[in-house]
């Protein structure tokens, strides 16, 4: 015992283990974020060598596929030779060039992990995983179901080992076959140290045997390790811990180990003589290495080079409005990338603007009737208020295929032969004629329309579970004041501002939470839309605004609203409370909304194989609507997919170019922000938000097997918290292939409008965010405002970039572009908004 | 009037056979044209058959009956074709066509830029071939061709995602239950020849005088085929202890998941059992069995069903106990409510499958807003807690059905096979030819024999041809001795049919002519394979059909004519071998039908191991083992 002592630690054990496993919450909490969070803090492409290597992860595309870019011209040969003088001198650029192009190379990945565990099989015969994983994982996911079975597990509330103690204890059956197994686990000091030397004997392997094992199903432990840190994420509270998950499969190991071999085995280390390659030793860059970086460069840059020459190249004037139209404020999705150029295409005196969609507004909302909170702001930040509705009228809708009582036998012999017949005339109306039923997940189902919010707050006392009813006149004021300031809009108002969240809707998708606001943990942004307009309209707020040196009209009111990035519906709220005035300028501006809404849904179709993207914009539409609910429509929207960029700056540095829906937008104003404050709020913002989603992305498109979900057409939703393939299969994090099929793997590039030397200053303030952007796993380029010269932030200093592409591109009709094909398109310059 | 009705009856099979083979024509990513081709099929088959049902009820709907093509006849044998036509075969054909149809247009779209599109969309029109076969078939042997289509269509359809090791390790789970409910089935022919004389149609069964004349005087022989036919309808509608694999059936896209496993494939046993209603009717035992195992089914299977949190299985176990409760109604004789009951039931869960994603986002919010936490179950209500833990736990361990069959069936197998190590390469090659070739002798010389010695050879030689295929299903390492080993039993089992009786023995060249070309076939192309991927051994997946999609294709209408399957004469050749076995003769019989069992298990073994399961080679993305 001592060596386990002296060279195994528990605590150090559990941690690093936490660090590696898929971060991934339960369905309805899903956010975005870096698959290989972990390697966060080595530079991208150390990490994902160092990722593969370990994790046995693809980390890059296959060379034949890079290949296959480079003969049809996606990746362009000026770019790439650039790439390789750059990185590996101008001398061997033509051998690199060659190993590019022609060299055959063996692309096998040999992970390091489960290689130890593995000496069951070839020195013991005998395969654990097969023995011990269906029964694990049917045991914790019983434990951890939110609402699927109808006979719960009995848990006895004091965690997951006691509960299965207690059950084990109180009954004649049992989950172990052999004595040893119920001894070890009645003997409550029994703990993974313990169970690793009967099992390993070895404690300098104690370590890696834990991670091959944890590995082996990463889903599910990456499941305990989520629920263990933040037990918030289920409804149904379990209290459970990486421990007791490690400790409970260490008995079911001994448990088949003792009736497989009729308890004739021995630790691993009696059998093995040779040791296993250490986990996370490193090894040295190997050519194949090299070839595959500059690759992906040469992929990533010749897109980022025709964004930088399109942005120094645009030449399109922003036009000097006289009497605004209104003003739209939207999030940063990219999804509202095409939405604005459509705003400001038909209506030239609108303004629009792009801020995370929770709009500076964090906080918690109870819907009414509702029996829990749900935080509605980025998942980082834990707020300190709660906003309730009250006044609604309507009820919910039940859907009886969905009940558990067919399950049963009386009643389910009832039911099979009443509603049972009854659903085959459903499902014929379904793929005949889809509607909305009460199974879509829709993005209006988060509000009710005609609901009443509570928003201020009068009296400090009001709390409720130590959450601040509402919010009172000063901090609504700040909320307001930042928002305003970091995008830029502080002067010129229009008589309406509309502040304009999105959420999404789809039927039959368990990844519906994904499609959602990310800035609203995964929820749609019709309440912070709400919330902020009615701050903004409130007459105390605007006065303490004025001294702080913003000064917003009398007849300047905010409307909120919700675009539904799958149907491309928009819902307004308030709007009765708009003066008359502004009520017959909000009716011509619904018209604007309705037209644009019908474009961007014909530049989304041509994507889509059910839709003929040829038909006119409204036609279109109203397909797109009956798609949005389909049975068997497994892409309601494509969501991210394609995302690139993330643009911050004014509207004037991206207005001229067509950038195909790949670009965050983040409006900013360097000219009202000599110091960078608010700079630096948008970007610890931005980093990890677009930043987790665009890698998300990328090593679900990279490595859909291990690092993403696969394909979800024969998923099976596992205790309402994650999807698996079949009844025995690991839980899948990531994102499934029919959401990246589409997807290039690039880094996202930040541009950032500001002087590179106060962008440099600015990125240092924060060191998470500052890691972003010092490893690279987001290329950063800075715009001289007043030059647009272009400067590039590599090894922690920025350096001039000159562009390759000299020219772009012209399009005039982005209709009859649209129309052309389905792949994504280079970057053009717009002739014209 | 019911001559014209009668001879339409074939179109039925024609229809869906075009278009399954129209659809292999396609090429692959042609998206349009096959959806179209399948659309269209069962379109067409709707559109003629409405009508026709419409007719037939107007007509008095008499049960009509279509002696088809003799395939092969000599002085006492004919292998026939015949199709029928009556009230059942009506609800199964309408039930059947209305889903296919539904499914086969909610996956147009659903399927979209899926790898192997056209894959699936040709195992679905297979699997509807197979489907109509069984159901309108008239006599035993037209039925068990559709039962064999479905078997391995349903094998190929939760293999679909081929290159993952969960699909392919269930795939052959349930394929081997399959098996087991093959071989009642056989079992079951087998024995009725003795009963009939005949190859009896179901049309003629349908005649009490004749059925009770001649179960009159053969009570045990009625009980024997009953409970045959019993363990193939079980095995099919996963009935106890076949119950555990219908959830891990579900492995394929949710649509074929919902159709065929939800639906139609699962009601098949029912099928079953109402098809021969006439014959067991009036043999109580076998009506209080089948009753008692669809009440104990439906026990067990709703105990299981309610600790599931995973939405797919849990909708199985509920299927399962609704098919228990039909076998109740067959039992009793409620044929109507019985037919009534599985419509609904197959419409109930291939409709809560096809929505089962959505279950996340409704049932979140239901609970969002109705939570309690202090509801309780019924068990809680009704068990004391000690009983109500250890139920429990046995119905999350899934009373340890899945590990019945294995450890019952197929580990002791494999286990006996482990210790004939005389059966080696060497002593197979060099003791065992030469011995055939003697027997071989023999057999063209039977008077050379003593006649006490005769009556033990045949027994002998089977049980020879039986080791042989046991240690084909536990070999480890060479696949080339492994399939050597399953083409050569075939050859003991037909020596030892030879020495059993006295018969021409073209009809064993019937039955070895598909064995011979079927293993040339695969030897050579394990011959190609092993050569440029030496490492090949039968201990793990190998995967690689990744690389080899054609070879993969061949081989597996290699295994498939080399188990039997309707493709070469030896299908026929296998009933025919069964008329020669006597019907007191159960050791033989036992015998040659473990052989059968077991070789196709171990053939279709060599297929997964060799061509499917997550690929050997990582130069590209390969799935995790648990997934």
């Amino acid at each position: 015992m001592s060596d386990s002592i002296r060279f195994f630690d528990e605590h150090h054990l559990i941690h690093e283990l936490k660090h590696y496993l898929p971060a991934q919450a339960p369905l309805k909490d899903f956010i975005h974020h870096n698959s290989l969070h972990a390697f966060q803090k080595e530079t991208f492409f150390e990490a994902l060598k160092d990722a593969s290597d370990t994790f046995g992860y693809r980390t890059y595309l296959n060379i034949k596929e890079y290949r296959q870019k480079y003969q049809s011209g996606r990746i362009n040969p000026a770019v790439t030779e650039r790439v390789i003088i750059e990185n590996q001198g101008i001398e061997e650029k033509d051998i690199w060039l060659d190993r590019l192009l022609n060299k055959e190379y063996n692309e096998n990945v040999e992970p390091k992990i489960g290689v130890l565990r593995s000496y069951w099989k070839t020195h013991f015969n005998i395969d654990l995983e097969s023995f011990i994983q269906p029964k694990l994982f049917r045991i914790i996911g019983s434990y951890l179901d939110q609402g699927i079975s109808i006979w719960d597990f009995p848990t006895s509330g004091k965690g997951f080992l006691a509960s299965i103690r207690n059950l084990e204890k109180n009954s004649y059956s049992s989950f172990f076959d052999s004595k040893k197994a119920k001894e070890l686990l009645e003997d409550e000091s029994t703990g993974i140290s313990l169970l690793l030397n009967m099992l390993v004997g070895d404690p300098t392997l104690f370590e890696q045997y834990i991670f091959d094992q944890q590995f082996a199903h990463q889903g599910w432990s990456g499941m305990v390790s989520t629920v263990e840190d933040f037990p918030q994420t289920l409804l149904i509270p379990k209290k459970i811990s990486l421990k007791d998950f490690i400790i409970f499969e260490l008995l079911l190991e001994i448990d088949t180990l003792e009736i497989r071999l009729n308890g004739k085995w021995k630790p691993l280390n009696e059998g093995v003589k040779v040791r296993p390659k250490p986990l996370f030793e490193k090894r040295e860059i190997t050519e194949l290495d090299t070839v595959l970086s500059l690759w992906q460069k040469a992929f990533e840059w010749s897109f980022y080079d025709q964004v930088l020459a399109g942005i120094q190249l645009e030449k399109v004037k922003m036009p000097k409005i006289e009497s605004k139209a209104f003003q739209a404020v939207f999030c940063i999705d990219d999804r509202e990338c095409s939405i604005r150029r459509y705003i400001e295409r038909f209506e030239p005196n609108a303004e629009t603007y792009g801020t995370p969609g929770f709009f500076g507004v964090e906080f918690y909302f109870q819907p009414q009737g509702g029996k829990f909170y749900t935080k509605v702001c980025p998942a980082p930040m834990t707020p300190k208020y709660l906003i309730k509705e009250v006044g609604v009228r309507t009820k919910l809708e039940t859907d009886i295929t969905f009940s558990k009582k067919n399950q049963n036998f009386f009643s389910g012999w009832f039911v099979t032969q009443t509603i049972g017949f009854w659903t085959a005339f459903k499902l014929l109306i379904n793929i005949f004629k889809p509607s909305m039923s009460p199974a879509t997940a829709s993005s209006l189902k988060h509000m009710d329309k005609n609901s009443t919010l509570i928003i201020e707050n009068k009296n400090p006392e009001h709390k409720e579970n130590d959450l601040q009813l509402g919010f009172n006149l000063e901090e609504m004021a700040f909320r307001v004041e930042n928002v305003l300031r970091s995008i830029g809009l502080v002067k010129d108002f229009a008589p309406i501002v509309y502040m304009v969240g999105h959420g999404a809707s789809s039927v039959n998708n368990p990844h519906y939470a994904a499609y959602d606001c990310g800035a609203c943990s995964g929820r749609a942004g019709s309440v912070n839309a709400r919330v902020f307009s009615n701050m903004a309209n409130n007459t105390m707020v605007r006065s303490i605004l004025k001294e702080k040196g913003i000064e917003i009209p009398a007849d300047t009111q905010f409307v909120g609203a919700i675009r539904d990035t799958t149907r491309d519906e928009i819902v307004f709220f308030d709007v009765e409370t708009l003066f008359k005035a502004n009520q017959e300028l909000h009716i011509k501006n619904e018209m604007t909304f309705a037209k644009t809404l019908d474009y961007n849904a014909k530049e989304r179709s041509r994507r889509f194989d059910s839709i003929n993207s040829k038909l006119s914009p409204a036609k279109i539409h109203e397909q797109i609507l009956v798609r949005s609910v389909s049975l068997f429509e497994p892409r309601p929207e494509l969501n991210h997919a394609t995302n690139a960029m993330c643009i911050v700056g004014r509207r004037a540095l991206s207005k001229g170019i067509f950038l195909d829906r790949r670009s965050f937008l983040n409006s900013y104003d360097y000219s009202i922000d000599p110091e960078g404050k608010y700079l630096l709020n948008i970007l610890n913002a931005a980093a990890p938000v677009c930043g987790g989603i665009n890698l998300e992305y990328y090593f679900s498109r990279v490595d859909n097997q291990k690092l993403g979900a696969g394909t979800k057409l024969p998923h099976n939703i596992m205790g309402l918290i994650g999807v698996a393939n079949g009844i025995d299969g690991d839980l899948r994090p990531g994102l499934p292939s029919q959401m990246i099929e589409v997807h290039d793997p690039v880094r996202l590039l930040m541009v950032v409008e500001h002087f590179p030397e106060l962008v440099a200053d600015v990125i240092r303030r924060n060191p998470a965010t500052f890691e972003w952007f010092a490893n690279e796993w987001v290329v950063l380029v800075a715009v001289h405002p007043e030059t647009r010269e272009t400067f590039h932030f590599h090894n922690l200093e920025f350096h001039p970039y000159k562009t390759v592409n000299n020219d772009l591109p012209h399009v005039s009709n982005i209709d009859k572009l649209v129309e052309s094909h389905e792949e994504n398109f280079p970057v053009f310059l717009l002739d014209k908004i | 009037m019911n001559f014209t009705l009668n001879s339409i009856l074939h179109f039925f099979v024609f229809i869906p056979l075009v278009g399954f083979l129209v659809s292999l024509l396609v090429k692959d990513g042609k998206e349009k044209t096959l959806s179209h081709v399948a659309t269209a099929t069962i379109g067409i088959q709707m559109l003629f058959g409405i009508p026709f049902v419409m007719y037939w009820l107007f007509s008095n709907h008499p049960n009509l009956n279509l002696k088809d093509i003799t395939i092969y006849e000599n002085e006492e044998y004919q292998f026939f074709i015949d199709f029928y036509f009556d009230k059942i075969t009506a609800a199964y054909f309408l039930v059947g066509s209305t889903l296919s149809f539904m499914v086969v247009v909610y996956s147009r779209y659903y399927l979209h830029r899926e790898q192997g599109y056209k894959r699936f969309f040709n195992t679905i029109l297979f699997f509807y071939f197979g489907y109509t076969i069984t159901v309108f078939s008239g006599n035993f042997e037209t039925l068990f061709i559709g039962w064999e289509i479905l078997g391995i269509s349903s094998f190929l359809l939760i293999a679909f995602y081929r290159d993952r090791f969960l699909p392919v390790k269930n795939a052959i789970k349930v394929f081997s239950i399959y098996r087991i409910g093959d071989i009642g089935l056989l079992l079951a022919m087998w024995m009725s020849h003795y009963l009939w004389m005949e190859n009896i149609s179901f049309y003629k069964m349908n005649n009490y005088v004749l059925v009770s004349f001649h179960l009159e005087h053969h009570s045990w022989v009625g009980i024997f085929i009953s409970i045959m036919i019993l363990i193939a309808a079980a095995a099919k509608s996963a009935q106890l202890p076949f119950s555990s694999w219908l959830p891990r059936a579900m492995e394929g896209p949710t649509p074929s998941s919902a159709i065929f496993y939800g639906s139609l494939s699962v009601h098949m046993g029912v099928f079953l059992l109402l098809r021969t209603y006439t014959f067991w009717e009036h043999q109580f035992v076998v009506r209080v069995l089948i009753a008692l195992l669809g009440f104990s089914t439906m026990i067990i299977a709703s105990g299981i069903s309610r600790v599931q949190s995973s939405i797919k299985s849990q909708i199985a176990y509920a299927s399962i106990a609704q098919i228990g409760i039909i076998f109740i109604e067959v039992a009793c004789g409620f044929e109507l409510l019985a037919l009534y009951h599985f419509a609904g039931n197959a419409f109930l869960r291939t409709y809560q499958l096809l929505v089962s994603p959505s279950v996340v986002s409704y049932l979140i919010r239901e609970q969002f807003y109705n939570y309690s936490p202090h509801l309780k179950s019924l068990e809680d209500r009704f068990f004391f807690f000690f009983l109500r833990n250890t139920l429990y736990i046995l119905c999350l361990k899934e009373w340890n059905l899945d590990a019945f069959m294995y450890e019952t069936i197929w580990n002791p197998i494999k286990r006996l096979a482990r210790k004939l190590t005389f059966l080696n390469e060497k002593n197979v090659y060099y003791f065992f030819v030469p011995t055939y070739m003697v027997a071989l002798y023999l057999l063209y010389n039977k008077d050379l024999l003593h006649y006490k010695l005769k009556a033990y050879l045949p027994v002998t030689f089977a049980m020879i041809g039986f080791m042989m295929v046991m240690k084909s299903f536990a070999e480890r390492k060479s696949i080339i001795y492994t399939w050597l080993l399953i083409v050569m039993s075939h050859f003991w089992i037909a020596l030892a049919i030879g020495m059993n009786a006295d018969f021409d023995y073209n009809q064993l060249y019937i039955y070895l002519s598909g064995i011979v070309v079927s293993g040339a076939l695969g030897y050579g192309i394990l011959k190609r394979v092993k050569f440029k991927e030496p490492e090949i051994d039968l201990s793990q997946f190998h995967g690689h059909v990744y690389e080899y999609p054609a070879k993969a294709l061949l081989f597996l209408i290699a295994c498939l004519g080399l188990t039997g399957f309707p493709i070469t004469p030896t299908f026929i050749g296998e009933d025919l071998l069964y008329t020669h076995i006597h019907e007191d003769q159960f050791v033989l019989a036992f015998f040659v039908s473990m052989c059968f069992v077991v070789d196709g298990l171990s053939i279709i073994r060599v297929f997964a191991r060799v061509f499917m399961g997550p690929h050997i080679k990582t130069y590209h993305e390969v799935a995790y083992k648990s997934s």
